[in-house]
């Protein structure tokens, strides 16, 4: 009896840890990040607080919701933990839930701005209905400059050089195994290896996906006919869920190749092919983002990326994140902190910092024409 | 003699106690908020998914293209209706026979100290939640299941079901989270069959014994005749979580590209209704886009029914040995 009483508390322990473990767990997939660093302090902090940030915006007490892509993730998760450290009355929250559940979001007025990987498409009529929701157009204002890395895994090889073509070839399955002579002939010196290359794509619709397929089918429609889409449209390879699945596959994988976020791969330290020699540095990533055309009007500062750009040492496998907003929000107060926060985001000061979670800062030229847009939010 | 009739106290002019109104009451209304929730649920399945079905251009049934969003909408479910069936047909077959095995090792042949605890610790297996065995199943299980899988292609080849597959990598295949499904599955089935077991009449039991019968003997005349609906209805309940699974099939099934050729073999990759929907949720696209995820939903949905509507009919039938 006693035996089966003891053996029964220490069971219901042991399922209680294991429950609150599962919340513990539960929250870190579901990936929102609110109030982190200092955020519940009362006003009477925040004086102290704007008094340090006369450089940029200032500081605003308050909250912020945003919604969307997960591709700036990392990037927006150091700039509220940075912003919030500074002012401390300050609460911003955002939640990855993909580009497209911001966008709705957005447009349903139920965040106060978007992130999304890519402008607000006419085609589906998202900027009509932005527009509608905002009482004024929408803005999109590039933030983080996302390089897409190309990473692969092949015993005895740590440097590797892909051409356009060569990375449409794999992908499109055309080419199949690791020592073909075109890899070859682009890699003059570097004994290649006779696996098979095993491709790894993204299960899940993914802007890194659409990124990637946009450039593939930009620079080389002939192997890659198929239009860019956030699914996968190709023909071989294995999918993986989110791309923490795709690294992890390529790392246990000999052989294996993929494409994620520079970020994730320099966290689970895969080798990245370098595009036509130029290997993938903050600086090589910029310079793309630099040669992109400007094709919103007025103050929407939607990016046409080249992605056959001839500049010199540009890799040019970037995804620039948007921030979807209002030009002018119905509260004062909201557009007053939306402008806090962005500005801060779009600042120098910030922009060092995202090298450390693998993106790249925005270039001079497009970061003035960016804080000129912000500055017009009212 | 006259049979003697026994009625209800009359206290009340009505005829029922305000007691039994309530409860019975509640009960009624419990039973009708089930009822109604589920047809509802089947209603707003239909209603978004039948229109969204009309403007597929491909057979839904038979097609396994899958892309809504292009401009002449194509998509089918059978790669999908195929993977889900297989992975929990899979984790069934595997599942049972252990559970009940489990179950009957617990409640005849277990010492009692053991019996409790272990029971404890079976249970324990249904708190650990589904993205742990995702994650466990990716990096642990796949890797160990390549040399597996490699020896039954090798020798079972020639059954297309186990037909080796070349663009499959890592052990991430139906069989695996097959296996994943199973370990998941087994703690709930253990738990109901367990319960049954031990409901199994005592007197019928111990009349076996008398009448010469060994454990096994008594146990396959007494116990396993009296458990089968029992165990049947703890069969559905798992095969209903497991055809449901979604965050461990996300995690571990490589899902296989657009234009790929149609594979039998269970050591290839795919995906299932669930895993699907979870992957494209946060991307979906008002009208035909949603729809056509709602109308994977629905044939889940169905599915489901289909099974556990067979399994009542089961149990009906041997409802002779449930007394």
């Amino acid at each position: 009896m006693k035996i089966s009483r003891i053996g029964s508390a220490t069971g219901l322990a042991v399922v209680t840890a294991l429950a609150l473990t599962a919340c513990g767990s539960a929250s870190n997939t579901d990936a929102t990040n609110s109030a982190a660093g200092g955020g519940t302090s009362s006003s009477a902090d925040s004086s102290t607080g704007s008094g340090t940030a006369a450089a940029d915006r200032g500081c605003f007490t308050g909250s912020l919701s945003a919604e969307g892509s997960t591709a700036q993730q990392n990037a927006i998760t150091q700039a509220i933990s940075s912003y919030q450290s500074k002012c401390t009355g300050a609460k911003i929250s955002y939640n990855g839930t993909g580009s497209g559940a911001g966008i709705t979001k957005f447009i349903a007025k139920q965040v106060d701005f978007a992130g999304s990987d890519s402008a607000l498409n006419p085609d589906k009529g998202e900027p009509a209905k932005a527009k509608a929701a905002c009482n004024s157009t929408a803005l999109d204002i590039p933030m983080v400059t996302g390089p897409i890395a190309v990473a692969f895994n092949v015993k005895g090889v740590d440097k590797l050089n892909l051409t356009p073509q060569l990375i449409a070839k794999i992908f499109a399955g055309k080419i199949t195994a690791w020592n073909d002579p075109a890899i070859q002939a682009a890699n003059k010196g570097v004994q290649l290896p006779s696996t098979k290359i095993s491709v790894f794509f993204r299960s899940d619709s993914s802007g890194t996906t659409d990124n990637f397929t946009h450039y593939l089918n930009t620079v080389d429609p002939a192997d890659w006919p198929q239009a860019h889409d956030k699914s996968w449209k190709g023909s071989v390879g294995q999918g993986k869920a989110k791309t923490a699945g795709v690294a992890s596959a390529v790392k246990s994988t000999d052989g294996g190749i993929g494409y994620i976020e520079w970020g994730y791969a320099i966290q689970n330290k895969l080798d990245m092919a370098s595009v036509n020699g130029v290997a993938l540095t903050a600086d090589s990533a910029g310079k793309a983002v630099e040669s992109a055309k400007i094709v919103g009007t007025g103050n929407d500062l939607s990016l046409k990326i080249d992605y056959q750009t001839r500049t010199a040492g540009a890799y040019p496998i970037v995804l620039v994140t948007y921030e979807v907003v209002c030009s002018k929000y119905a509260d004062a107060t909201k557009a007053n902190n939306v402008k806090a926060f962005l500005s801060y985001m779009a600042s120098s000061e910030f922009q060092q910092q995202l090298t450390q979670v693998g993106a790249a800062p925005l270039p001079a030229s497009i970061q003035q024409k960016v804080l000129a847009s912000i500055d017009s939010i009212s | 003699m006259n049979s003697i009739e026994v009625t209800a106290p009359e206290s009340t002019k009505s005829g029922r106690r305000p007691g039994d109104l309530l409860f019975g009451g509640s009960a009624a209304a419990a039973g009708w908020t089930v009822i109604v929730a589920v047809v509802l649920i089947a209603v707003f399945l239909l209603a978004q998914a039948l229109p969204a079905i009309a403007q597929d251009h491909v057979n839904f049934l038979t097609s396994t293209d899958w892309a809504p969003n292009d401009k002449p909408a194509r998509f089918g479910i059978l790669q999908m209706l195929w993977t889900t069936v297989m992975s929990s047909v899979i984790a069934v077959v595997i599942a049972v026979p252990f559970s009940v095995a489990i179950a009957l090792f617990l409640t005849h042949y277990a010492p009692r100290w053991l019996a409790g605890t272990a029971a404890t610790l079976i249970d324990l297996l249904a708190a650990v939640p589904s993205i742990i065995f995702g994650v466990w199943g990716f990096t642990v299980l796949a890797p160990k299941l390549v040399p597996v899988q490699d020896a039954l292609s090798g020798t079972l080849g020639w059954i297309p079901l186990f037909g080796r597959v070349s663009s499959v990598s890592g052990g991430t295949t139906i069989f695996t989270i097959g296996i994943v499904l199973a370990i998941m599955i087994l703690p709930i089935i253990t738990a109901l069959t367990r319960e049954v077991f031990s409901q199994a009449p005592r007197s019928h039991q111990e009349a076996a014994l008398a009448l010469g019968a060994t454990k096994w003997e008594m146990i396959r005349t007494a116990v396993l005749p009296f458990g089968r609906p029992g165990i049947i209805s703890a069969t559905m309940l798992g095969l209903g979580r497991a055809l449901g699974e979604t965050i461990a099939v996300m995690f571990i099934l490589s899902s296989l590209p657009d234009g790929a050729p149609w594979s039998w073999s269970i050591f290839g990759g795919g995906t299932t209704f669930a895993a699907k929907i979870a992957s494209d949720v946060a991307e979906f696209t008002p009208g035909v886009g949603t729809g056509s995820y709602i109308a994977a939903g629905l044939v889940l949905f169905v599915l489901t029914f289909v099974v556990n509507a067979g399994a009542r009919i089961v149990i009906e039938r041997r409802k002779a040995f449930s007394e």
